[in-house]
C-alpha cells in the first residue's frame, strides 16, 4: 500500500538531490553548509525511523546550528531572466497547463481514493490520499514540464534548490514548531495557561464569558501557534462549564465560532510558520512579518465579528 | 497540576521572536526550558523533541512541490502570468484578489484545500499577476521594491484568509473532526453538519471584511 513511507522516501531523495546540487554549485560560497543542511533533511526522511529518539533530537540540533551559522543561496537560475521571458513568449498560455494539472491530479487522486472502493483503498492509504496525490503530481508534472518546454533533465532539482534556498532554514521551522507543541503538551503547558485565563478574568455576564472564550482562543492560539492546541483547553475551561452549562448556549455554535476565533489568532502569530513566515521567505520579502502585517487588520475585525456572532447566535433560548 | 514554571518556555518563544533571534534556536531553547521545568533531564528533552520531530515529518513533506514549481518558473510561468494580466484589460488588482479570495474560500468549503496554496499558486501565478495589475493601474512600470513586496504579502495573506474561513464549512476537515471528538468525550453528541453550518456566518463576514480591504488597497496611491 502506498502511504507516508513512500512519500518520505521521495521527499528524502529530493532533499538528497538538493544536497548534491548544492555541492556542485560554485557560485554559492556557503555550499558546504547548504549541502549539510539539505543532506540532514534527506537523512531525516530516509532514515528517521531508524535513528532513535535521541538520534533524531541530535539531528534537529545539528540542522538548527548549521542554519544559525548562516546558509547561502544557490547561484543558478538567477541570470536567465531573458531566457525565461523568451520561453514565456514562445509557449504563452500553454505554460499554465502543467500548473493546472497539479491541482487536477491532487483532486482526482484524493477523490479517487476516497470513493474508489476497496481496490483504491488497498492501493493507497486513504488517510494519506492527499499527500500521496500531491507527491504523484509533483513527480508527473515535473517530468511533463521538462519534456514539454525542453528543459534540462536536472532542472527540477536545480530550480527546486533555487526555491528551497530562497526559503532557507525557514523550511525547517514549521516541523520544529510542531515538535515544540508536542513538548508543550507533554509538560502540560496548555492546562496551566487555561487555568490562568479562567482564574484571572471574571465571567459574571454572558458577554464577558463570550469575550473571554473568543479572545482567549485567539490569544492562546497566538502563544501556541495552533488553534487545535488551544481548543480543548479553552473549551473545557470556559465554553462547556460556563457558556453551555451556566448560560445555556448551543455547543455546536459555540465550538464552531470559537475555533474560527482561534483561526484569527493563527493569522497573527509567527508560530504558525508554515502559513505566515515561510510564505514571506518564499516571496522574498525583507520583512519576516510582512504577511502577518497584511493579515492583521482582517484578523482583528473578524475576531470582533466572531465575538458578536457568538453572543447573538449561540444562545437561542435566551436571545 | 503543572506549575507556572512550565510557562517559561512560552515566554522564551515570545521574547525570542520579538527580539528577532533565529527562530530555530529559540524553539530548541524553549523546548529545553519547558522540559526542564517539567522535570525532564536535558537528554530526555532532546529525545522527546526528536521523537515529535520525526513524527511530524509530513509537515515538511509539502516541500516536495518545489522542483515542479521551480522548473515551471524556469520555463517562464511568472512572466506568462504577468503578460496575461497585461492582455486582460478588465482585470484590476482588486478584481483579481476578490476572485481569488472567493475561489479559495469556495474550494476550501468543498474540502479542496490542497488544490491551491502559497507555493503552488501564490508565488508562481497570483503574486506576479497582482504585481502586474497594480503596476499598470498605478502607471508605474517598474514598481519600487517596497510597494511590490506589499502587494506580494497582501496576496499571501489573502490565500491564508480564504483558506481558513472556507475550510470549516467542509464536514470532514480536521478541525471539525477534532471538535466532534472532543465534544463526544465530554458527553455531547454533535453532528459535523451542525458545526459546519456555524462556520458560514464567519465565512461571509470574512469575504466582506477582507473584500473591503482589497478594495481599499486597490485604490491606495503608492507614495511617489
Amino acid at each position: 500500500m502506498i502511504g507516508l513511507t513512500q512519500v518520505y522516501v521521495l521527499a528524502g531523495l529530493v532533499f538528497a538531490g538538493f544536497a548534491v546540487m548544492s555541492l556542485r554549485d560554485p557560485a554559492n560560497p556557503r555550499r558546504w553548509r547548504n549541502a549539510l543542511f539539505w543532506g540532514l533533511f534527506a537523512l531525516s526522511f530516509l532514515a528517521g525511523d531508524h535513528l532513535g529518539d535521541l538520534g533524531n533530537g541530535l539531528l534537529v540540533l545539528a540542522m538548527a546550528v548549521t542554519a544559525a551559522l548562516g546558509l547561502g543561496r544557490s547561484g543558478t537560475g538567477a541570470e536567465d531572466a531573458g531566457a525565461r521571458a523568451a520561453s514565456a513568449r514562445a509557449h504563452g498560455l500553454r505554460l499554465f497547463l502543467p500548473a493546472l494539472l497539479v491541482p487536477v491530479i491532487v483532486l482526482a487522486g484524493s477523490l479517487g481514493v476516497r470513493h474508489g472502493g476497496p481496490v483504491a483503498a488497498a492501493l493507497v492509504d486513504p488517510k494519506q490520499a492527499t499527500l500521496v496525490s500531491l507527491s504523484l503530481a509533483a513527480l508527473v508534472v515535473a517530468a511533463l514540464t521538462v519534456r514539454l518546454f525542453r528543459q534540462p533533465v536536472l532542472s527540477p532539482l536545480t530550480e527546486g534548490l533555487r526555491l528551497a534556498d530562497t526559503v532557507g532554514w525557514m523550511a525547517l521551522l514549521p516541523q520544529t514548531l510542531a515538535a515544540l507543541g508536542a513538548v508543550f503538551a507533554l509538560a502540560g503547558v496548555g492546562a496551566v495557561v487555561g487555568e490562568t485565563v479562567t482564574r484571572v478574568f471574571s465571567m459574571d455576564t454572558r458577554l464577558a464569558a463570550v469575550a473571554v472564550y473568543c479572545l482567549g482562543m485567539a490569544g492562546f492560539t497566538v502563544l501556541m501557534g495552533n488553534a487545535f492546541a488551544a481548543f480543548p483547553v479553552m473549551t473545557a475551561g470556559v465554553a462547556l462549564p460556563i457558556l453551555v452549562k451556566v448560560y445555556g448556549g448551543d455547543p455546536a455554535a459555540i465550538c464552531a465560532i470559537g475555533m474560527l476565533s482561534g483561526f484569527c489568532g493563527t493569522l497573527l502569530t509567527p508560530l504558525a510558520a508554515n502559513f505566515n513566515l515561510a510564505p514571506a521567505a518564499l516571496l522574498d520579502l525583507d520583512d519576516r512579518y510582512a504577511v502577518i502585517r497584511a493579515q492583521a487588520p482582517t484578523a482583528f475585525i473578524l475576531l470582533l465579528v466572531n465575538t458578536v456572532l457568538m453572543h447573538v447566535l449561540a444562545f437561542p433560548a435566551h436571545p | 497540576m503543572g506549575s507556572m514554571l512550565v510557562l517559561l518556555g512560552v515566554l522564551l518563544v515570545v521574547a525570542g521572536f520579538a527580539v528577532g533571534l533565529n527562530p530555530l534556536l529559540v524553539v530548541l531553547a524553549s523546548a529545553l526550558a519547558t522540559g526542564l521545568a517539567a522535570g525532564l533531564s536535558p537528554v530526555e528533552v532532546l529525545a522527546a523533541f526528536g521523537k515529535a520531530f520525526n513524527e511530524n515529518r509530513y509537515v515538511s513533506a509539502a516541500w516536495l512541490i518545489l522542483p515542479v514549481i521551480g522548473v515551471l518558473e524556469r520555463s517562464g510561468l511568472q512572466e506568462a502570468a504577468r503578460s496575461l494580466i497585461g492582455r486582460l484589460r478588465g482585470v484590476t488588482f482588486a478584481r483579481l484578489m476578490l476572485a481569488y479570495l472567493f475561489f479559495r474560500q469556495a474550494t476550501a468549503a468543498l474540502g479542496l484545500t490542497s488544490i491551491a496554496g502559497q507555493t503552488q499558486t501564490i508565488r508562481p501565478i497570483i503574486a506576479p499577476m497582482a504585481e502586474a495589475a497594480r503596476a499598470s493601474e498605478t502607471g508605474v512600470e517598474a514598481m519600487d521594491s517596497s510597494e511590490a513586496q506589499k502587494v506580494r504579502a497582501f496576496a499571501a495573506g489573502t490565500d491564508n484568509i480564504g483558506l481558513f474561513f472556507g475550510e470549516d464549512i467542509f464536514l470532514a476537515i480536521g478541525s471539525i473532526l477534532l471538535m466532534v471528538g472532543f465534544l463526544e468525550q465530554n458527553g455531547i453528541t454533535v453532528e459535523p453538519l451542525h458545526l459546519s453550518v456555524w462556520a458560514i456566518p464567519t465565512a461571509i463576514a470574512a469575504f466582506i471584511v477582507h473584500g473591503c480591504r482589497i478594495l481599499v488597497f486597490g485604490r491606495r496611491r503608492p507614495r511617489p
